[in-house]
């Protein structure tokens, strides 16, 4: 893992450098806030992602000897086909549209939202299909 | 030295963006000559002979990875120095004694002259004409009362934004007399294509006279007032108030 | 040496290596979650965008036709080439460069059964989808589509300047892609980050995957602050607040600001990927590994991070922004950029290029993109902008880049889509699209260029009536009419191909993971992996003979490697 919190923390580097550079030298505010925000972006999950490299297991994938057999197991819960993608995209969309188009339309939108919300967590509790 | 496509232009500023552009051309050429020279031979000299060969499988080479990575920074910097040089001169405020306001809007120009009685206004088509004396710095304050729009004179290779609720000020000093077209670049609404100016470079003496036919500030509010039209007025006659016109070359 | 078992990644039942039953037709379309199906329905639609937005283009240039044209009017030109620059970049080259391809591609290539967030992934695709309508949506309006330039800029996309609801519609649309392009960033990162196979080291994975990778993580920087900017801009239009007037103390070029921070950055996402497809594309077609794998790596993490301390580049002529610092960061792009030209000809040095069609396809992009990169250098100097910015020159100059990411993307469908399909495209026909397609970009592009020097403004639906400037103009659009056709060349090829020419698992030779599978994959996408030493694992396993050699070794060093495997 510790190839990927590199990569996270010298963006986050990077940006901070820029940051100091740029926030000193122009004085301008947007481009200040934007950089300081992208260093966060970088150092926080880069930060973690060090941290958790020092205590994990070592992983097949970091190995550079590893064999197929070492990934034995199973890797994840990839679910199957489900309905809640769909229903969510749906609810997004009349939202969006009550954007436009009228206040009413929150009213099948959040509704499509909420039920793809609380069907997909039950789904991904039962394990859904394969 | 070949102008690759642009113009010294009627200014001093001008001539030295010209010449950028022509330094710039050069390090293009000869980096992109260099490139597609190296990309046919490769695709010419090593198209493969049979199905089945098998080259070395060469991977890397270091020092001339990093020679292509120095080398680049290098000319880089070299055309970073190069641009301050001439950025430096752009943006420099000097000493002017003339100066002209000008104010873009949906979908025209006016150009007042504090200290003077003179003001120039037109819309689209009327392609109003302001006038600066020759070999003088004469100060610009852009703004807009509405939209972003876009100033811009080719003949001075050069334009500025004209933004609501700011001035941009910069200076131009002209080295010939003539007529040159203008144009907003900023997209502003309906009749964003249309909405010409011109610029007309005369000597001092003829400044003078020009600003003295301004006899007092009213008069040329009112003349200003007369000449506005509607914009479909203008648009609608675009055909032929622009089949005359030759701009600025 | 080598050892080929079958990955346990996924409990295997006897169901699973037969047609995976259960919804079938458009039901299964609607619940899928599966990566290839859900990238299908992306490069589809992705495809659908870039027809709708190559009409667009062609009425552009059919008003062009004449100085004074009445083919549209001044307020629909206004619209014509807002929403062609909107479909073209928010809704064809984005969803194609990261939600494609990518989504098809990247788990096969780290041995992944699926992406990490399934049902996220499909997600991402129906907000896509959504998106897309609504934003086209505006064109059936009264008001008609936004008519604001793609990059609608304040004051002009405020409530007073542009009332109507098709404004609304473009920002609603951008804030569905928007969140559909951060869930597909989310996605990718973590697939890369915890499903890769086992040996597959971050610096085993191929170019395309850490080009995603980095794509993603650009996703995630940029997007969200176009989001904000949107969210501003609407509430600045519908709920009173003044971000962006000067009348209620707000600054209009803030908008400028949020927009090109994210504007930037959005160019290298569109482009990265089809960076990383044409880096593997030439390597596979000349036999050789990628030339300086870590030095590509490098470059593109460098590019990432620059472009994202450039935005204001694009604001030079505003007079209020920072314009050395903008200049010398915009300039030092060129240093990573040119790295990877020179690695794409290295790859290419004492090969034996094959000249298929994704091959010529991919060399296209190398020249097109070197000709459009070096007229972005010019544009990076503040005097040289002033008098190209909003002409035909940076017309000119995107358009250029933009082809070349074309030509990459079909690079990409000829080489991939026999993976995922199971079937070659015709060459002879892919190779006249090629020549059509590099031929008439040039033809498209290098009047432009001449124009916008001679002073042509761009967003112009009428323009001075001169003979040059017309002559100009009509090359351009011969041009661009030849682009149309091969790409009407493509639509024949793919219906006259159709289920033709079986590809098997492997019809290139090529070197990477997904070729190890079959054509196309099955669920899950592998019944068996090999062992993964290099970024080359088929490659490895198909000429164990012929490995990597480091500089300075020669053919005749294997011997000494094969003893130490």
């Amino acid at each position: 893992m510790k190839v990927e919190a590199k990569i996270l923390l010298g963006l986050g580097l990077f940006f901070g450098l820029m940051c100091l550079v740029y926030w000193n030298w122009s004085l301008e505010n947007a481009g200040g806030v934007m950089m300081f925000a992208g260093m966060l972006l970088g150092f926080l999950p880069g930060g973690y992602y060090y941290w958790w490299s020092r205590r994990m297991a070592p992983r097949p994938e970091d190995n550079p000897n590893a064999t197929q057999s070492d990934g034995a197991g199973v890797v994840g819960a990839f679910p199957g086909s489900s309905i809640f993608p769909f229903v969510m995209g749906m609810g997004a969309f009349f939202v969006v549209l009550a954007l436009v188009f009228g206040i009413w339309l929150l009213v099948p939108g959040l509704a499509l939202v909420v039920w793809s919300l609380l069907g997909g967590t039950a789904e991904g509790r039962r394990g859904g299909q394969h | 030295m070949p102008s690759f496509g642009a113009h010294p232009g009627v200014t001093d500023s001008s001539k030295s963006v010209y010449h950028l552009w022509q330094g710039f051309s050069v390090a293009a050429v000869i980096i992109g000559a260099l490139a597609i020279g190296l990309i046919l031979y490769a695709v010419l000299r090593y198209r493969r002979r049979s199905s089945d060969a098998i080259p070395a499988q060469h991977q890397y080479h270091l020092p001339l990875e990093i020679l292509y990575t120095v080398v680049p920074i290098l000319v880089v910097f070299g055309l970073f120095a190069a641009t301050l040089v001439v950025e430096n001169k752009e943006t420099a405020n000097p000493q002017t004694n003339v100066t002209v306001d000008v104010n873009a809007f949906q979908w025209g120009w006016q150009f007042t002259y504090p200290g003077t009685n003179a003001l120039v206004y037109g819309q689209t088509t009327q392609s109003p004409e302001m006038v600066m004396p020759v070999d003088t710095n004469v100060h610009f304050n852009l703004t807009s009362t509405d939209v972003v729009h876009g100033f811009y004179v080719r003949a001075f290779n050069f334009s500025r934004y004209a933004l609501p609720g700011v001035v941009n000020q910069f200076t131009i000093r002209a080295t010939s007399t003539g007529t040159f077209f203008g144009q907003c670049t900023q997209l502003c609404g309906l009749y964003h294509s249309l909405m010409y100016f011109r610029v007309k470079v005369v000597t001092p003496a003829q400044y003078a006279q020009w600003l003295a036919t301004f006899n007092n500030a009213a008069d040329a509010v009112k003349a200003a007032a007369a000449t506005k039209t509607t914009n479909e007025e203008l648009a609608s006659g675009v055909a032929s108030k622009n089949t005359t016109t030759k701009f600025g070359r | 040496m080598t050892d080929v078992l079958e990955p346990a990644h996924v409990e295997h039942h006897d169901a699973d290596h037969e047609e995976h039953h259960g919804a079938t037709g458009i039901l299964n379309w609607l619940t899928t979650t599966d990566h290839k199906v859900i990238g299908l329905s992306y490069t589809v639609t992705a495809v659908i965008m870039l027809v709708i937005g190559g009409f667009f283009a062609e009425i552009i240039r059919g008003q062009l036709a004449s100085p004074n044209g009445h083919l549209v009017s001044l307020a629909q030109y206004n619209e014509l080439f807002t929403m062609h620059g909107s479909v073209m970049i928010y809704l064809f080259a984005g969803p194609f460069a990261f939600g494609a391809l990518a989504n098809i591609i990247v788990p096969i290539q780290i041995g992944a059964p699926d992406m990490a967030f399934p049902r996220l992934n499909a997600l991402s695709y129906w907000l896509y989808l959504t998106g897309a309508i609504t934003m086209l949506m505006g064109f059936f309006t009264a008001g008609g589509a936004a008519n604001f330039g793609w990059v609608g800029y304040v004051p002009l996309s405020n409530t007073l300047n542009s009332p109507g609801a098709g404004a609304d519609l473009w920002i609603g649309g951008l804030l569905l892609t928007g969140f559909s392009a951060i869930f597909t960033g989310v996605n990718l990162c973590a697939t890369i980050f915890y499903l890769r196979a086992p040996g597959m080291t971050m610096f085993r994975m191929p170019i395309f995957t850490w080009n995603m990778l980095v794509t993603a993580i650009l996703i995630l920087l940029a997007f969200p602050v176009l989001t904000a900017g949107l969210v501003m801009l609407y509430c600045d239009r519908h709920f009173g607040t003044h971000i962006f007037s000067v009348a209620g103390g707000g600054v209009p070029v803030l908008w400028q600001h949020i927009f090109w921070f994210w504007g930037h950055p959005e160019v290298y996402i569109l482009a990265l990927p089809f960076f990383g497809m044409v880096t593997e594309i030439i390597a596979v077609f000349s036999r050789k590994p990628v030339f300086g794998y870590k030095g590509m790596i490098f470059a593109t993490l460098t590019i990432a991070a620059l472009s994202l301390g450039v935005w204001a580049h694009h604001m030079f002529t505003t007079g209020v922004v920072l314009l050395p610092f903008f200049s010398i960061m915009s300039l030092l792009i060129a240093v990573p950029t040119g790295i990877k030209m020179f690695n794409w000809i290295g790859t290419m040095w004492r090969g034996e290029i094959w000249f298929s069609t994704a091959m010529l396809m991919a060399v296209g992009f190398v020249v097109t993109f070197l000709i459009g990169g070096l007229t972005g250098i010019y544009l990076a100097s503040p005097p040289l902008d002033f008098f190209t910015h909003d002409t035909y020159f940076v017309v000119a100059h995107f358009h250029s880049v933009v082809m070349a990411l074309v030509m990459g993307g079909l690079a990409g469908l000829y080489y991939w889509g026999p993976k995922f399909t199971g079937y070659l495209l015709n060459e002879r026909l892919g190779k006249v699209q090629f020549w059509l397609l590099f031929l008439g970009t040039q033809l498209f592009t290098v009047p432009l260029y001449i124009l916008g020097l001679e002073g042509m403004p761009r967003r112009m639906a009428v323009y001075p009536n001169d003979p040059q400037w017309k002559m100009l103009n009509d090359l351009s659009s011969l041009g661009a009419f030849i682009i149309g056709i091969s790409t009407l060349l493509f639509v024949v090829n793919i219906i006259v191909s159709w289920k033709k020419y079986p590809a098997g698992d492997n019809p290139w030779d090529a070197h990477t993971l997904e070729w190890f599978t079959t054509s196309p994959p099955p669920h899950h996408n592998f019944y068996r992996l090999p062992q993964i030493r290099s970024e080359r694992p088929t490659w490895d396993y198909n000429h164990p003979e012929h490995r990597t050699l480091h500089h300075g070794e020669h053919a005749s060093d294997h011997d000494k490697q094969e003893a130490t495997v």
